[in-house]
Parts: C-alpha cells; structure tokens; sequence
C-alpha cells in the first residue's frame, strides 16, 4: 500500500502544542519503521493513518485515498477492509476463545465470520488445535500470533505493529519480529513497525524494502546500519 | 446480526454469577408481575362467572359479605335459613324475574351438597353430559369436577356429610342416587352436588331425629319449611334501588346484592394484589438498577475490547448495540423465565385451592395484558442499557495505541 502525506499536524483539544510530522511517503511495496520515543508523536501518526483521528492539517493518503475525504463511517470501513492491527497489549478478548477473537474482525465489520480462514492463517501461523482455548492459555508467543491472526483475518493490505516487543525478552523480540516480516512477506502485505525499541532496528538495517521515519529526528531515509 | 448477538451471548455469560443474579431478579420481577397479572383477572373473570345474572342473594339476617359468599361462590357457610314461604312472596313481586332457592348444609368429601331447582341449571347455562336432572328425592345431579374427583358415575349412591366441610357425620341411611352428571361449565356449579329441596329437607330431618313416614313428611305444612338462601335476578332495573330495601325490612331477612359485595371484596383482595405488584415493583428496579451497573462495569473491564471492534472496522453504533444486545439478551431470558414461573405459580396455586374446593386457578389462563410483559422487559433493557452504551459508543479508540500506563 502507498502512503503519503504533507503538511501533517496534529493538536489535540484541551491545550498543548500540535505535533507536526515530517512530509513523508512509502511506495507500493515497501515497509517502514516508525521510530520515536514516548510523546514523539507515534501514535497519533498511527491513529492518523488508521482514520480514527483526522489532521488539523495537511492531507494524508493511503493508497490514494484522502482519509480525510471520507466519512466517518467510510473511514471505519476502510479501517476494517485495509488495515490489519496488532496493538503493543495484543487486546485479546479474555472472554472469548481463540477462534471467537478471529471472529471479531468480520463480526466488527458486519460480515459473517470465516471459520474456515481462522483455521487456515492457525495452522501457518503454528497454532493449530488451539483454536477453542481462552487467551488466558496461552503462552505469551502463542498470544502474539493469534493477535497477529485476527489482524490478517480481512487479508489487509496494511499491517501496523505498534510496539511489537515491548516487554519481550532478546529472544522473543527477534521472534516476534521474524514472525511479522515472515507473515508480511507471505500475505503480501506492508508492514508499519511502530517502536522506540533499538533491538527491532539491527536486524532490519540495510534491507532495501524498509524506510526509516524518525519522528525524534524529523527525518525520513533508509534504515541505518 | 445473528453473530452480534452471539458475541453479546457470550460476553454475558463471561460473567456467570453476575448473569445469573441479574437474570434470576428480572425473571422473579416479571414473574411476581406476570402471577399478579393471571391470579387478579382469573378471580375477577371467576367472579364475574359466577355471579351469571344474579342481582341480589336474600338470606338469614347477617353478613351480606357472608350471604354473598355462601350464596353465589360457595366459599362461606350461611349466616341460617329463611322461611320457604318467603320464596313464594318474592316470585309474587313484580320486579322479580326469576327466584331460585337454595337449601344447604350437608357435603360430599367436601363438595357442596344444594338443594334446588333446576332453575338453577339455567342460571348458569349448564347442560347435561351424561344422564338426566332429578326427578324427585334423594336423585342428584353431579358437577363435572365433582363427578371427576369423586369418581362417581351414573346410578352410583353415596352419603352425603353434615356440614361443610370434609369432617361432618355421615347421614348412614340417607343414600343419594347419582342421576346425572353435567357438563364442565367453569363455573362454581362444576364444584356442586344438586338435588332437590326435598332431599335436603328428608335428611335433615331424619338427621334431626324428626323421621316420618314419607307421606307425612309430604303432608307436612310449607309454611314450616326452610330454604338458606334465594337468588334473585330482576326484571328491571329499577328493581335494584327498591327490592333490597324491601327485603331488608322485613323481619329475619338480609338482601345481599353481589355486584356491590364483589366489588368490596375485590377491593380487599386488590389490597393483596397492590403489594405484590409493588413488590414486583420493587423487584424489576432493583434488577434494571442490577443490569445497570453490570454493564456500566463490563464497558469498563472490557473497554480494550470494544476499542479493538473499533480498530477492526465496527462503526461506534454497533458497539453500543452489542451493550444493548447484552441487556436485551438478559430480558428476552428473563420474559421466558419470568412468563414461564408466573403461569407455574398460578398452576401451582390452583391445585392447592382446588384441594379446598376453592377458586379456580389455571396456569394455562392468558391474559391480555401479558404481552406488555416482554415490552416493559425490553424498556427496562434500553433504560438499563442506555448509558453504557452510550459510553461505547463515545469510547476513545486511540487509547488502544497509547503505551501502558
């Protein structure tokens, strides 16, 4: 998915200074990490680029479409069709088994759930037979792939990771990320890696399809070695 | 839709216990309110039955709340017997269409035992199933339940019981023959045993002691004979302002008119009622007031999940109709529940008065007012759910992408 935006800013009611965002744009194809420390700014890009926020000002378009444009109703629609999403606290919901939480985004959407495609995206993403147990038991990997599941569930175009290692051990960190460039490579999708964890940008230094968006820098470029 | 409804099931039912106790208060609300509701209208329509043209019962001096009972329902003993002679002065007066008298005292297992005449069969439109009317003496005529609890048939005899109630002596040698058996009329005269006045006159005089030969007693002078009570329905309405006063002038007599008696009574009875539907009340705020906070709680612990349908692509109206959802879901059980034990405890309750030969309750009576029922269960769902849900679908997706705090 492309994106692109200019002009970016955003000030939330209630006061503060509005945060501005370096003009930016990602070609077909490739991915990007969003770097930044706490109150840089990230999630508000993020919730920017999801349509749940609008900008003050500037434009920002995802595939070409302007959010801005759309309506509100639009904009959830769009989010649900396009953008897969896999928050830092996974938000599974504790109440519901595995396969009911792969439910949720057709459920959400107003679709008809897909049984079928939950067990299929269980079974590449190595989780097979887990599919009527509560996320309570599971292991905190297990819990990260059905998260990343239930984002690939509507086959996005877009993929958004926010804070995917955050309280994981070395190990588990680089697992995780393996496990996103893995999925985005076999489902053909962007990845947006949002963190201010320094061990997610090693592995990815260098690699031609990723673009780097400094948000504490201002800068865009590629990843550094 | 259906999968929105089957996610709100679960989400419910994530929480057992606080389910089970907002449902258990919705379904005993409905169901005190259901009870009240099927127990006031089926006495009322009982009620109403039985009185079946009768404008005013004459007695003994008394109670006219007691003539009432004795006299039209069954439920009371008399308050004593009246000259048979007055029958004959009352079907003289011009404002009386039809007097039917009615001697009482003894019973079989309970039920009634009335002497009469059949004008009485045609007060209450009762027809015969099996056999014929009596004829003369000591033939009776069974009600439908009687004939049905008893197991009397045609041809069989019996004893009838001094008194009332199930304890009286029996009248050895004063047997009855059953000659007919009528059909159910839902009426009190399914639970009675008809004869004759001449039945109940041998008897009680042979119980008494006063045994003649039959012809003596046949010779014996009218104006010495009693009934217990006349029933009475008018010609005019005009009769209603005059005819009571007259009765109640005379020496020994009490007029007692039903409507009036009724509707005293259904006022004291609708005392009862008043409190229990206060009390059911009571119940169903309690249980929205429940379902409230349960919910504003859910939308609290579950807030991250809901924030994550809207991540997923749900419109903020459909969160806030998944919180209604739960609510709804909780008053449809709760008005099948509710429905449900309301018509049990009617049922229940009417068994245990049949037992007393008392009201008929059925729980298979319908009122028309119960389809308010699943509607107020569903005002109920809305104002309980109203505010939580409002709070989805105000709720700040962008929380979600916050770090934790």
């Amino acid at each position: 998915m492309s994106i692109q935006w200019s002009g970016l800013s955003h000030y939330y009611a209630g006061g503060g200074s509005p945060v501005v965002f370096p003009d930016f744009s990602l070609p077909t194809g490739r991915h990007l990490l969003l770097r930044g420390p706490s109150g840089s700014g990230k999630s508000t890009l993020l919730a920017l680029m999801a349509g749940l926020l609008t900008p003050s000002a500037g434009r920002i378009q995802m595939a070409g479409t302007e959010l801005s444009t759309l309506s509100a109703r639009q904009r959830d629609a769009w989010r649900g069709a396009q953008l897969g999403f896999v928050p830092q606290r996974l938000h599974l919901s504790a109440s519901l088994s595995v396969l009911d939480n792969l439910a949720l985004p057709f459920i959400s959407a107003g679709l008809p759930p897909q049984p079928e495609r939950a067990l299929a995206l269980l079974q590449q993403l190595g989780l097979q037979g887990l599919g009527a147990r509560l996320p309570h038991q599971l292991s905190v990997g297990q819990a990260q792939r059905v998260a990343l599941a239930r984002a690939l569930m509507r086959q996005p175009a877009l993929l958004l990771a926010d804070e995917p290692s955050a309280s994981l051990d070395d190990a588990h960190a680089q697992q995780v990320l393996h496990l996103l460039l893995e999925v985005a490579a076999a489902q053909g999708v962007s990845l947006i890696l949002a963190t201010h964890d320094g061990r997610l940008v090693q592995p990815l230094a260098g690699r031609a399809d990723w673009s780097l968006l400094d948000l504490a820098a201002g800068r865009a470029g590629e990843v550094p070695a | 839709m259906s999968a929105l409804i089957r996610l709100a099931w679960r989400y419910q039912w994530a929480q057992p216990l606080t389910a089970g106790l907002n449902l258990l208060l919705l379904s005993l609300g409905l169901a005190a309110i259901s009870f009240v509701l099927l127990v006031s209208e089926q006495i009322e329509a009982g009620v109403r039955r039985d009185l079946a043209g009768i404008d005013l019962v004459v007695g003994a001096k008394g109670s006219p709340m007691q003539i009432m009972l004795s006299g039209v329902f069954h439920l009371d003993v008399p308050t004593g017997n009246i000259p048979l002679a007055t029958l004959k002065t009352l079907r003289a007066q011009p404002l009386v269409a039809r007097a039917v008298p009615l001697s009482l005292g003894d019973s079989l297992r309970g039920f009634r035992i009335v002497g009469t005449e059949r004008s009485y069969l045609d007060l209450y439109g009762a027809s015969l199933a099996h056999g014929q009317a009596w004829t003369g003496p000591m033939q009776a005529v069974l009600g439908a339940e009687v004939a049905q609890r008893t197991g009397l048939g045609l041809g069989a005899s019996f004893a009838g019981s001094h008194g009332l109630g199930e304890q009286g002596d029996a009248h050895e040698g004063s047997g009855y023959i059953v000659t007919g058996i009528l059909k159910p009329t839902g009426t009190v005269i399914d639970r009675l045993v008809l004869t004759d006045l001449a039945s109940v006159w041998q008897v009680h005089e042979a119980h008494h002691g006063e045994a003649h030969e039959a012809h003596e007693a046949e010779d014996r002078d009218e104006a010495q004979r009693e009934v217990t009570l006349i029933l009475l329905s008018y010609r005019s309405p005009l009769a209603a302002i005059s005819l009571p006063r007259w009765v109640n002038a005379q020496p020994g007599l009490q007029a007692a008119a039903p409507a009036l008696e009724t509707a005293r009574l259904l006022r004291m009875v609708g005392a009862g009622t008043e409190v229990l539907r206060g009390f059911a009340w009571v119940l169903l705020l309690a249980a929205g007031l429940s379902v409230f906070v349960a919910l504003l709680n859910a939308v609290r612990a579950r807030q991250a999940d809901l924030a994550m349908m809207r991540m997923l692509g749900a419109p903020p109206w459909r969160v806030a109709v998944l919180v209604g959802l739960e609510a709804a879901i909780l008053a449809a059980l709760a008005c099948v529940i509710g429905l449900g034990l309301g018509h049990g405890l009617c049922e229940i309750l009417g068994w245990v008065l049949a037992e007393r030969q008392s009201l008929r309750l059925s729980g298979a009576w319908f009122s028309s007012w119960e389809w308010s029922l699943p509607l107020l269960a569903a005002a109920l769902a809305l104002l309980a759910s109203a505010w939580p849900a409002w709070r989805a679908y105000r709720l700040d997706v962008s929380e979600l992408l916050q770090a934790p705090r």
